[in-house]
């Protein structure tokens, strides 16, 4: 191993930087657009929403140095401590934590708040990366896979304890990081099959959806067996365990959907399958942030012109429907830009994950990648009107100092593992 | 390696997903663009109809309208401005300044809404003047209720500002309008209120109005309010008010051929006046928070009394029912009834009638105790077990309305309580409760609780001998009468027609011979029935024995009944000294329009039960101040020994 050089920027990958730069601006534009008020005159008054959040990246950027100035072999050795110190910190939730809008998600000191499950991200991706980055792993046998869910469902189950459903649900998403490393491919297809199951049940109802997939899978069978894949003589006990396993859980979403769910988790589904038109109650804020949305037009109405963000039509404007303001003042270009300055961002992540030669640092860039994507989807999906209300922050736009902490430390000790890529062998 | 490409593949595949929804939301679809909810340039004001006026039976007004002016604000809007004068002008503190500010700041900085209410007129005029040194701050005219006949508080219900909660519940509303918060206002609120207009107005770049946006073509027309017609006699109701006067109670008086409520007096009352205008606030407080005199609580409605000896008459039907009894079965009372082995198993009567066998009619009018254990005993134990005979005995009484929700047309109610053969099993678990245990419901005493419109209600099924249609307040919809099916389909009760004409017979004999007699109305045959409801009252687990409540149910006239009634007066000592008078006034007051029994009306009307409030009140209060004392010494003692320890 030869010797790091003392410049701790040597081999950073800039490209990285500047995009990471450039979405943190653009984040603080629209939460400027989103707050300020006709009365505010000074950028750097803290006692505003974006005056507090220019402080709020000045202690990111502290962060991002300290991340990058620390040597790569600590986060591989240490990944275990800091993800059990992120666990204590979500235990400790539930003795010392802070009720914040119904959820107790927060410590609070002073005046001042941290979300500790915007870092157990962070502590969970180091953990897979260096459980699955030990030589000989092989995530084809069953003891890997359970011990590599278990690093996620810890936190996973800490958080929907809290209760925060959608900050829980980015822990499945680290699922496609096992499925990288060699996890069997039909958990995915199970797992999506599952997803696309339960969405049809809930559209079209119990009978209709079990008489349909029923019918499609006659139809495959038939098609396998016409083509003699398939032996109806011999298999026939795994035909009927699959129709049964398939009409179980068919069955089992209506039951949970009908009994289990409670109203407003009911209402989130009716509304976007369009099972009913609510824009008064529990659909306001999709609505409104779409209405926001659509009367940007192509170019939008200009910077602080948007009168639907100035007049504080969608609630919540300024973290979870952030983006709604870029739309409203921007238009479609301005979301085109973001959209694709995510994309880029995600897909530099994964290229340079794809080009480490050591396997912590690959698995930990990819857990990142993944990370920032499903942020992405579920929230811009959800303001756009594609998916159900699902309260995540879209990364660097986000009012919130912990999640914005979050995501630049991801970013950054990957900066980090990147650059001393040469130097690992 | 073929897995690294579904991630990238996923991104891409998303991004341009997202890129397409996006085209077709900003790009494609127009719809948001057009709406003038959309448009900053453009205002939008409310024009508020009329609220609906509510009249009596009769056709007397007794809600109205007087005009208001609010104080609107567009916190945007508004400017610096000289917060010492602007407060001087509106009458209020530089910090309530502050705090509404912010408040209609949070709602929403664009949206008007509404930030001080109900100027008085003098206050509107000099304001007018002043206002355009305010901007974003304007006055916005609106209609106050007004009540002309200061009666049935209870009954009208007022109005109240829209809070963000109820905005979460109804969107119809904004922050601040006014909606009905009690009584009918409440229960035919979107009757009244009609529908309001929405105007939008076009502005030029300079915020000034310039004329209705798109010659008005999203504009709406409001729609004014219904008037309603209740059922209410208000001459009725404000005599009951006055005859109740100083007493503690309520009187329901019900139309038995309709159902139709003629009076719903609940004392002590108040002027519905005190519930509109600036003073309300502290009106409102006052009114809410005393917790002695309760005259917000509708004493008709939603009191649950145990109903005493007219609870009586039900038994004896049920007794006719069951075959238990006819009208010449005769028991005989010997200054009460013995119902166990034991020396004090004996329930006291004072119907006089010593030895002689006493027969239903006579029963009746002489309201005994030991006529009507008997038959309540035979009920119960009719089938053997008491369980069985409870519970046949429990169908029946409530077919009579009694231990349900009525369904009346009125916001509130009481369920009452008519116990069954479960309630028994778990009072005494052992099992073994017989009909001796349970004799107390014989004569109305026991377990059974009724509210006064229940108590009203039976008396009109009696009166309509088995059948009674539900009770309701509404008469009339824009003078034209309702047509509900509920309050016209009669509801039948478990007792054949034929058992109520020896019941109304010993009724009818409570004024000739009986109980009532000094309550007697000439040319009116009126059939009732006294009650003396005993007035327990616990504290911290001591019990506590006041005067008796009078009680008092009729119906008129015998033959072709226009009216049944109950009342109820606490600490009324017995029922013919108060509810008796006082039933049969209202009654010749509806029937006649005047009464002819001056010096019974001046003593009802000048009559004062303060003072046994007031012994009951030092009572509840030394009995709250000796456990106090008690607890304090049992405190003492635990850590006088915990030191010597």
């Amino acid at each position: 191993m030869r010797k790091r050089e003392n410049n701790i920027f040597a081999g950073i990958d800039w490209v990285l930087i500047l995009l990471y730069l450039t979405l943190v601006f653009l984040g603080w534009v629209s939460i400027y657009a989103a707050t300020v008020s006709p009365l505010d005159t000074q950028i750097l008054d803290f006692s505003t929403l974006y005056g507090k959040h220019i402080q709020k990246i000045g202690f990111g950027f502290i962060l991002a140095i300290i991340a990058i100035s620390i040597d790569s072999k600590f986060y591989e050795r240490f990944s275990g401590v800091i993800y059990i110190l992120t666990i204590v910190a979500l235990v400790g939730l539930f003795l010392f934590g802070a009720n914040i809008n119904g959820a107790t998600s927060w410590y609070r000191i002073g005046s001042f708040t941290l979300q500790p499950s915007e870092f157990a991200k962070v502590g969970a991706a180091l953990a897979l990366a260096n459980f699955l980055s030990e030589p000989n792993r092989d995530l084809s046998n069953l003891k890997s896979q359970l011990n590599a869910f278990a690093i996620l469902l810890i936190p996973a189950i800490l958080i929907t304890l809290q209760p925060d459903a959608g900050s829980a649900l980015i822990y499945a998403s680290l699922v496609f990081v096992m499925y990288r490393e060699g996890l069997p491919a039909y958990y995915i297809v199970i797992g999506i099959s599952a997803i696309v199951l339960f969405v049809v049940t809930l559209a079209l109802g119990l009978k209709i959806t079990m008489l349909s997939v029923f019918g499609l899978i006659a139809v495959f069978f038939i098609y396998l067996i016409k083509n003699n894949h398939l032996s109806i003589k011999r298999e026939w006990p795994k035909l009927i365990a699959f129709y049964l396993c398939v009409g179980l859980f068919i069955f089992s979403v209506d039951y949970i959907y009908n009994n289990v769910f409670e109203k407003r988790h009911q209402d989130r589904f009716n509304i976007l399958l369009g099972k009913t038109a609510d824009t008064q109650g529990i659909g306001y804020n999709t609505d409104q942030s779409m209405i926001t949305i659509g009367s940007g037009g192509l170019t939008g109405k200009g910077f602080l012109e948007g009168d639907r963000t100035q007049g504080k039509f969608v609630p919540e404007q300024h973290t979870d429907y952030i983006f709604s303001t870029v739309g409203e003042e921007w238009g479609f270009l301005g979301t085109t830009a973001v959209i694709l300055l995510f994309t880029a961002f995600i897909l530099r992540i994964l290229t340079l994950a794809e080009r480490q030669k050591s396997s912590f640092s690959r698995i930990f860039g990819y857990a990142t990648a993944i990370i920032f994507f499903f942020h992405f989807m579920i929230n811009v999906g959800m303001v756009i009107g594609l998916l159900p209300t699902i309260g995540i922050p879209l990364p660097f736009f986000s009012y919130g100092g912990s999640s914005l902490w979050g995501f630049t430390l991801l970013v950054f000790i990957f900066i980090r593992l990147d650059a001393d890529k040469t130097y690992e062998w | 390696m073929e897995r690294k490409y579904l991630a990238f593949f996923s991104i891409i595949g998303i991004s341009v997903l997202f890129i397409l929804r996006l085209f077709y939301l900003q790009v494609v679809d127009t719809s948001y663009r057009n709406s003038p909810l959309n448009n900053s340039a453009v205002a939008v004001k409310y024009d508020y109809p009329k609220r609906g006026y509510i009249y009596d039976r009769n056709g007397i007004l007794l809600v109205a309208n007087q005009p208001s002016y609010d104080i609107m604000i567009i916190p945007q809007d508004v400017r610096e401005l000289d917060t010492l004068e602007f407060c001087d002008l509106l009458k209020i503190s530089k910090e309530d300044l502050t705090k509404r500010y912010k408040r209609a700041r949070t709602y929403s900085p664009r949206i008007p809404s509404v930030f001080l209410t109900q100027l008085s007129k003098e206050n509107y005029a000099f304001l007018q003047e002043k206002m355009y040194k305010y901007k974003g701050f304007y006055i916005q005219k609106r209609l106050l209720r007004q009540y002309p006949v200061k009666s049935a508080p209870n009954v009208l219900g007022y109005l109240g500002e829209v809070n963000e909660n109820d905005l979460k519940k109804n969107p119809y509303y904004q922050l601040g309008e006014i909606f009905g918060v009690n009584g009918i206002e409440k229960q035919y609120e979107e009757l009244l209120r009609g529908v309001k207009g929405v105007k939008f107005i076009q502005k030029n770049r300079f915020n000034k109005e310039i004329g209705p946006y798109k010659e008005g073509k999203y504009d709406t027309v409001p729609i004014i309010g219904k008037d309603l017609t209740l059922t209410i006699d208000s001459k009725l109701q404000q005599y009951g008010e006055q005859l109740m006067a100083n007493k503690r109670g309520g009187i329901v008086a019900i139309e038995p051929s309709t159902g139709e409520i003629l009076s719903l007096v609940s004392m002590p009352t108040y002027d519905p006046n005190r519930m509109v205008g600036r003073k309300r606030s502290k009106n409102s407080v006052e009114l809410f928070g005393d917790t002695i005199n309760r005259p917000m609580f509708d004493r008709g409605l939603l009191a649950q009394y145990p109903p005493g000896s007219p609870f009586k008459i039900i038994n004896a039907l049920i007794g006719l029912q069951e075959e238990v009894i006819t009208p010449d079965t005769h028991f005989y009372c010997y200054g009460g009834y013995k119902y166990g082995r034991a020396a004090n198993n004996f329930m006291g009567c004072h119907c006089g009638v010593y030895g002689s066998p006493i027969k239903l009619d006579r029963g009746i009018y002489k309201s005994c105790n030991a006529y009507f254990a008997n038959v309540y005993r035979r009920t119960i134990e009719k089938y053997g077990k008491a369980s069985k005979g409870t519970d046949v005995w429990n169908k029946h009484v409530e077919s009579f309305g009694l231990g349900n929700f009525l369904g009346t047309d009125l916001p509130t109610g009481k369920k009452g309580l008519v116990p069954d053969s479960k309630m028994y099993d778990k009072y005494y678990p052992g099992g073994g409760w017989r009909a001796p245990t349970i004799i107390s419901n014989a004569i109305g005493q026991g377990e059974v609780l009724t509210t006064p419109i229940q108590l009203a209600n039976m008396t009109a099924a009696i009166a309509n001998r088995g059948h009674f249609y539900t009770p309701h307040i509404l008469k009339k919809v824009d003078n034209k009468a309702i047509e509900i099916e509920a309050y016209t389909k009669p509801k039948h009760t478990t007792i054949a027609p034929q058992h109520f004409e020896p019941i109304v017979q010993g009724m009818f004999n409570v004024f000739e011979k009986g109980t009532a007699q000094g309550s007697r109305v000439k040319g009116i045959t009126i059939g009732g029935k006294t009650g003396t409801a005993e007035n327990f009252a616990s504290f911290n687990g001591k019990r506590f024995q006041f005067k008796d409540h009078s009680v008092f149910v009729a119906f008129a006239p015998i033959e072709n009944p226009k009216i049944a009634i109950a009342v109820f007066v606490e600490n009324g000592y017995w029922g013919s000294r108060w509810a008796g008078p006082i039933a049969t006034l209202m009654i010749e007051k509806y029937l006649n329009g005047e009464t002819k029994r001056a010096w019974l009306e001046k003593r009802m009307l000048e009559g004062s039960l303060q003072s046994e409030y007031d012994e009951q009140l030092a009572v509840e209060i030394e009995a709250r101040a000796a456990y106090a004392k008690e607890q304090q010494l049992l405190k003492e003692q635990q850590q006088l020994a915990q030191k010597g320890e």
